[in-house]
């Protein structure tokens, strides 16, 4: 049962990436204007020119390119980057730990700040302190992550500059790193000094990930425990002596945490969409900032790489918690 | 029940504000050129990074300050708004219709329908959205179309899945099968009694979408990538003042309330409409 699920899954996974790629192909190669007449200096010649298209085999027909293109990423060769001149996989995979890294911090405060909250307002349920849980999740909610960015920007990089707004990692530093997991190596090397310098870059940023994400949460995790807490088990435990938090923390919680973690994976991939323009607002060296200008310099082979990393990384995470909601829910485990 | 009277009684301040400040900014955009107080891109260097009106330096007739080329702030947010609002208004549309339109189909007719449907929407799932936007404007050319087209192109889905799911319960209703054994077509019972049911969440899904339609165009301006850089934007003046922030607070400040406060009132405006038209909480 749990096997056929996942085979299921993992086959409509792959029907969405293949759409993932040939829309990606699609959408780029109907685009005016030439690549190719961009790399080279005015006044080639058309000579110079076809060479160039047949050496990235713009020469062929658009569903030989496709296929010819698919053949390469499915061996891990996406290409050249037409702007950087280098190996495209080699690119993404430089740039993918930084948002990775970022996208886990945001994620871990996300959950960390909803899940207090949805913990707090139900144990307080009824009471103006949830109705102030809610006023705050629903304005955490209705402001995107681009202005939220912006907001801590001016609070805490001007009005009282405690963070920093802007980079990965100070630059005068000197980094002893062999991978671009700087957070997890630094806390691997115990040297807590660029730890914390990496920290003081990432917080804001993952701030402005996290806080609709975090308000999500608190928001379902509240409904599903308030809803949990009526349940026979929870007033046995109440009439045993435990108090209302242990009540909570004990017996509420892990079977009010189904619904919302359910929730939590798709929200996640829009969390993860939310850093293309979160690091491009904070300057912050991951993927999605470079995405931006492989658009803007029209780098094809990097857009399209970019972009099923992104997509690949999707698909992998909605598998994830729909594997992980097969394995915790009771029902589908015995079915 | 209580849940429904809750948000009744608290919608009207609601709507009521919400409404009122969308009404102010639109007014403000569509009669821009009678109540700028400057004209929006005139550049003058003996005026440039002045404060807004409560801080010493200020000059008369630049109420919130100008920015690092001279241009005063307040007269480039209201020329914003237009753009802000025009792209609101037509790219909701566009996503709405065709989003809600193929939700009722996948929802009401199911099957093969609605197999091919949902198969699109997980595929436009797995992209990162304002990845997906800046790649659209960058391939179709910047302009006010192409960034209206981008919008929509991206946003359907939003309307899709809700609506979908919406007409699935509809049409297991007992009154869809009335009409049906009434002698009603399958495609009159969709748009006679499953649509007029899934109107209010439309609404309120429009409304929300009005505002995050004028997000993206504010992002995609913040890139450089929406319209023609020499119209003010709210996102190019955010750029702007994003790189003056340590000289000029305030040209970062001013388009980002103006941006929050729009943003909240689309998404409270939707939320109060629906509580209003919603047939069981009414």
């Amino acid at each position: 049962m749990l096997l056929q699920r996942f085979l299921v899954r993992l086959l409509t996974m792959l029907v969405t990436l293949f759409g993932v790629a040939v829309v990606v192909f699609v959408v780029i190669r109907v685009a005016p204007g030439d690549p190719i007449a961009m790399m080279l200096p005015p006044g080639a010649s058309d000579d110079d020119i076809a060479r160039l298209r047949a050496l990235y085999g713009l020469d062929k027909t658009i569903v030989q390119q496709f296929f010819i293109w698919l053949g390469g990423v499915l061996r891990g060769d996406f290409g050249t980057s037409i702007s950087l001149r280098q190996d495209v996989l080699g690119l993404v995979f430089d740039r993918l730990p930084a948002t990775l890294e970022l996208a886990t911090v945001a994620l871990l405060m996300a959950v960390a700040i909803g899940g207090t909250a949805a913990i707090l307002g139900a144990r307080e349920r009824g009471t103006a302190f949830e109705a102030g849980i809610d006023i705050a999740s629903g304005t955490a909610l209705s402001i995107p992550d681009f202005l939220w960015g912006l907001v801590l920007i001016l609070l805490f990089g001007v009005l009282v500059p405690v963070f920093d707004i802007s980079g990965r990692v100070s630059p005068q530093l000197d980094l002893p790193f062999v991978t671009q997991f700087y957070l997890v190596e630094s806390l691997l090397r115990l040297r807590f000094d660029l730890t914390w310098d990496l920290l003081k870059h990432m917080l804001m940023p993952a701030v402005a990930l996290a806080l609709p994400l975090a308000a999500i949460i608190a928001q379902l995790l509240k409904q599903s425990l308030k809803e949990v807490l009526d349940l026979d088990y929870v007033v046995l435990a109440r009439v045993k002596g435990f108090s209302e938090t242990q009540v909570i923390l004990r017996e509420a919680l892990k079977n009010a945490a189904l619904p919302t973690l359910t929730l939590v994976g798709v929200q996640f991939t829009f969390l993860i969409g939310g850093t293309v323009i979160v690091e491009r607002l904070f300057s912050y060296e991951g993927l999605g900032n470079m995405a931006i200008d492989a658009v803007i310099n029209r780098d094809l082979p990097l857009i399209q790489g970019i972009v099923l990393v992104f997509a690949l990384l999707f698909v992998l995470i909605n598998l994830a918690v729909d594997m992980m909601y097969a394995l915790l829910n009771p029902r589908l485990r015995h079915g | 029940m209580d849940d429904a009277r809750i948000s009744r009684s608290g919608s009207s301040p609601r709507l009521w504000l919400a409404g009122g400040w969308l009404l102010l900014a639109l007014l403000a955009a569509v009669l821009a050129p009678l109540i700028a107080p400057q004209d929006p891109l005139a550049q003058d260097l003996m005026l440039e990074r002045l404060p807004p009106f409560w801080l010493d330096g200020a000059e008369p007739g630049y109420w919130l300050g100008t920015d690092s080329l001279g241009r005063d702030l307040l007269s480039r947010l209201i020329f914003g708004g237009r753009i802000a609002f025009i792209v609101a208004f037509a790219a909701a549309s566009a996503a709405c219709v065709v989003g809600s339109a193929l939700g009722l189909i996948a929802g009401y007719f199911g099957g093969w329908a609605d197999r091919i449907i949902s198969r699109i929407v997980d595929i436009w799932m797995a992209f990162p959205p304002v990845l997906f936007a800046i790649l659209l404007v960058a391939v179709l050319g910047t302009g006010l179309s192409s960034v209206i087209i981008a919008i929509a192109v991206i946003d359907w889905t939003r309307f899709c899945r809700v609506i979908r799911a919406e007409a699935m319960g509809q049409a297991r209703m007992d009154y869809v099968e009335s009409a049906r054994i009434a002698g009603y077509g399958r495609i009159g019972i969709m748009l006679r009694e499953v649509l007029p049911n899934v109107l209010p969440s439309i609404v309120a899904l429009l409304s929300l979408e009005m505002g995050i339609a004028v997000i993206v165009e504010a992002i995609l301006s913040f890139v450089n990538l929406s319209i023609s850089t020499d119209d003010p934007t709210w996102g190019g003046i955010i750029a702007e003042g994003r790189l003056s922030i340590h000289q000029a607070w305030w040209v970062l400040v001013f388009p980002l309330i103006t941006l929050i406060l729009t943003v909240l009132s689309f998404s409270q405006f939707g939320e109060a409409l629906k509580a209003r038209f919603d047939p069981v909480l009414r």
